[in-house]
């Protein structure tokens, strides 16, 4: 009837997870009571559960991945204090399968969690806004897109407590992830995870390419396209051409694990190489998935903040494309060890060291945009400074890794974790948070504090470089990664400045919920009444701030690459429209919630082989989908009535002369 | 940038012209492309890796694999035809060459399934062998696209019955036809790879 769960299932003899267990429960608790206390479910059914708004649906991925850093970094935390601690004899406090698992989950939970829903939600609220569309191409599937990864992340959280997660390091690397040296459900927790989510992922990758090529505004051809825009054309497409691989790898190692074959075993002929090649297939794309978008911010950024455009928009667009197809050629340095040859892996080191070549590109023209630009330094542009000087830094250990001999010395070691924080904190995140100070007055309308944001900005960068420079010195000093105790004491002191540097970084992720929490106190103080409060020079600038739930009473036509700063030289911009017309919207649905909510029971019961519950929920699935396809009431117009009275609100909201946001910005500092 | 006044009928007011979702579908097939890619490639790795069980040239019955070939080919054909009798606004035609699509498809899966339990009981299933795991994994997959297959196009005669040849019945039927043309090119490239190549001399 339960599978193989039964309460032996819940870890009650782990102190740690007990108390987390308590501490989420009663989290919980206090949220539903409050949501319960102020009448709120309705509201929260309404409007956003069931939202296909892409802005909501935007806002809701960046919730999600904020949520998730929190547990991600946590884990973080505990494994610097491990190793912190666990030399000289001394085993530390975490005994080896729990740190294994904490290891294990950071990865899994930061890029898959954290970075991909923070990624997916600022394509989501920034890219119908910046081409002019009022929705993507496919708001249910949007809507269904969300809600398995938000499964896919519950399940995550569900292994701590009921049962236990894989120890076998982010990537699952069989045969240690077989059934015979992984008995338990942490792999299986592990695999469905991410497969409920990577299907959100692919779908959503779709649907943003449809919507990039199929919904642009009248006029604006490809080489018209703001570059956050490209970048996410590029990333989309990158998802479309590689996590199908990683959803069908996934499932050949569940047909090893469920269905006893053999693809990745040691016996009868399995092949684990394949495993390994066909995961990093996925696996390389799948950084440049994330670090695209966070390029096409900066550029946006640095742009906006310096009054200038853009230096060299072209190559910025050809150096995307070409990482994009190089992203496909250079999976092996993952794994030159394995004994390909000599001809084999110099070819793959030298097509990852071409990839510095567009990605310097990209550098230089940022550098060049602020070359005699007036810049204004919000902490956006803080970001991006220190993105551009600490990208460097771990572009350059990444072109090191990429020569074999190196890599024979550095694999597996701490240098290489240093590498790809650098770049992923220094990148993604960076980016990720320059763009949420960016964007945010366009979704609720107000300004982040700065004070609060430039904090954060100096807690991050300080502790990022304290936490992973010794690091370096470790991996070259010869130490392995994921080592749960050591005996070399001269590795303590190193690791010590390190756990530092992570509590440096933890009072930036505080200074983060504080600005929110002072900014949205404040908001009335700091109201986006222009609906551009940086001077900005794309599209999405021009609606007003919150952008309407239909983003542009009026679908413009489009005739230069930076259409609102050029509407605003020629006094175009903020010019009421005479007349409104009625608008075509999707109408919010229930249904990807319920299908998601659904395939959550069904990946449970597959963990823990509950098969009566497997069936029910898959045949459920199918039904609810089915069903779906017979509503016929999935659109509605918004009378033009109702467009007017919006919009009239909205001109007279309007300061009545319009000081350049610039000049406002200057003031305000 | 000037704003003008969208005309009724401007693509962009409208949510699902159709267009959009042939798009998403195309692209969607692409991806699913891409899953049997990476099954070719693993079959391509592991085919000949029998681990001292029985290979592909003596388990597999060339005839017979031709005849499922042959009722997928002509499935293709019969949802061809139902879709020329939707062009032409004929319901009936239609959900009657659809039924017997459905009909060729169960035919098929049939087959597979007798062949696949046929294997298993002569002591060949998924487990014997990394050559046969990769072979069920990947016939397997096809299978169950086949599969799926059959309950959109049961779905599709209830909803072109129920509703008519409107906008959506037809954009869904484009859809369902792309995706069962598409199964059969899959299935050409599984009938000579995976069959065909163990009967080269």
């Amino acid at each position: 009837m339960f599978g193989k769960l039964d309460l032996s299932a819940i870890p009650f003899h782990e102190p740690i997870i007990m108390g987390t267990l308590v501490i989420v429960m009663l989290g919980g608790a206090a949220l539903i009571a409050a949501i319960t206390y102020y009448r709120k479910w309705t509201y929260l059914w309404r409007e956003w559960l069931t939202s296909v708004d892409h802005k909501r649906i935007g806002v809701m991925y960046i919730i999600l991945a904020l949520v998730m850093l929190l547990r991600g970094f946590a884990d973080a935390l505990m494994m610097r204090a491990q190793q912190a601690i666990a030399a000289n004899g001394s085993t530390g406090y975490l005994p080896p399968h729990h740190y294994d698992q904490i290891f294990t989950a950071h990865g899994v939970i930061m890029i898959f969690f954290v970075a991909t829903p923070l990624i997916l939600g600022l394509m989501n609220v920034v890219v119908p806004l910046q081409i002019g569309a009022r929705d993507v191409a496919f708001p249910f599937v949007n809507s269904l897109s969300f809600w398995l990864s938000a499964v896919g992340a519950v399940l995550v959280m569900m292994s701590m407590f009921v049962g236990d997660f894989a120890a076998t390091g982010w990537v699952a690397y069989p045969p240690l992830s077989e059934l015979g040296y992984s008995p338990t459900v942490g792999v299986d927790y592990y695999i469905w995870s991410l497969q409920v989510s990577g299907l959100g992922t692919l779908l959503t990758g779709i649907n943003l390419v449809v919507t990039i090529l199929r919904m642009r505004a009248p006029g604006m051809t490809l080489m018209r396209m703001p570059v956050f825009t490209w970048t996410a054309l590029i990333t989309n497409i990158l998802i479309i051409g590689v996590f199908p691989v990683l959803t069908a790898t996934l499932a050949l190692l569940s047909a090893d694990r469920y269905l006893d074959m053999h693809f990745f075993t040691n016996e009868l002929g399995g092949n684990a190489m394949m495993y390994i090649n066909l995961i990093w297939v996925w696996g390389h794309p799948e950084v440049y998935i994330l670090i695209l978008p966070c390029f096409g911010a900066f550029s946006e950024i640095i742009s906006t903040f310096s009054g200038k455009p853009l230096f060299g928009y072209k190559s910025m667009v050809y150096a995307t494309s070409s990482i994009g197809v190089l992203s496909f050629f250079v999976w092996l340095h993952h794994f030159f060890t394995m004994g390909s040859g000599a001809n084999v892996n110099a070819f793959f080191g030298i097509m990852t060291s071409i990839i510095s070549i567009p990605t310097g590109v990209k550098l230089f023209n940022w550098l060049f945009t602020m070359f005699r630009g007036r810049i204004r330094y919000h902490s956006s542009v803080w970001w991006t400074i220190g993105f551009m000087v600490t990208f460097a830094i771990g572009g350059m250990t990444g072109v090191l890794l990429a020569v074999p001999g190196a890599d024979f010395v550095l694999h597996n070691s701490l240098f290489l974790v240093a590498h790809f924080h650098n770049v992923i904190i220094g990148g993604v995140l960076f980016g990720c948070l320059a763009a949420i100070g960016f964007w945010f007055p366009k979704v609720f309308g107000f300004t982040l504090n700065e004070f609060w944001g430039k904090v954060s900005f100096w807690c991050w960068l300080v502790g990022f470089y304290l936490a992973f420079m010794p690091l370096y010195v470790l991996g070259l000093d010869g130490m392995t990664r994921r080592m749960n105790h050591y005996d070399d004491p001269a590795w303590q002191p190193w690791l010590v400045v390190a756990l530092i540097g992570a509590l440096v970084i933890a009072c930036g992720i505080a200074a983060l919920g504080i600005q929110l929490v002072v900014s949205i106190r404040n908001r009335n103080a700091n109201l986006d009444m222009t609906g551009d409060p940086w001077d900005g020079r794309s599209l999405e600038w021009s609606t007003a701030s919150p952008a309407p739930f239909y983003n542009f009473a009026h679908v413009p036509v489009i005739t230069s690459l930076e259409p609102h700063w050029d509407a605003k030289k020629a006094g175009t911009a903020y010019v009421e429209p005479a007349a409104y017309e009625d608008i075509h919207m999707p109408r919010n649905t229930g249904a990807g919630f319920i299908i998601a909510a659904i395939s959550l029971a069904l990946c449970f019961a597959l963990v823990w082989h509950i098969w009566p519950l497997a069936i029910v929920s898959l045949l459920g699935m199918i039904i609810a989908f089915i069903v779906r396809t017979y509503d016929r009431d999935v659109d509605y117009y918004v009378p033009a009535a109702e467009v007017a009275a919006i919009e009239r609100a909205r001109y007279a909201r309007l300061p009545k002369t319009h000081p350049t946001a610039a000049t406002r910005y200057d003031e305000a500092a | 940038m000037s704003t003008t006044l969208a005309t009724a009928g401007h693509g962009h007011a409208e949510h699902d012209d159709g267009s959009m979702t042939t798009v998403g579908f195309w692209i969607y097939l692409m991806s699913d492309c891409l899953i049997f890619a990476t099954l070719f490639a693993t079959f391509g790795v592991l085919a000949g890796a029998t681990a001292g069980g029985p290979g592909g040239r003596e388990l597999f019955g060339l005839p017979f694999v031709l005849t499922e070939t042959m009722l997928l080919l002509l499935s293709s054909f019969t949802f061809g035809a139902g879709m020329l009798g939707a062009a032409a606004g004929r319901r009936r035609v239609l959900v009657g060459w659809l039924a017997i699509t459905f009909l060729l498809g169960l035919g098929f899966i049939a087959m597979e399934v007798h062949e696949f339990v046929e294997l298993i009981h002569d002591g060949a299933g998924p487990s014997r062998s990394a050559f046969l795991s990769a072979y069920f994994g990947l016939v397997g997959t096809h299978g169950l696209h086949v599969l799926s297959g059959l309950v959109w196009l049961g779905v599709m005669m209830h909803q072109v019955l129920r509703f008519g040849l409107d906008g959506i019945v037809r954009r869904r039927l484009a859809c369902l036809s792309l995706f069962w043309h598409f199964l059969d090119l899959i299935w050409i490239c599984v009938f000579t790879f995976v069959y065909l190549r163990e009967f080269t001399p």
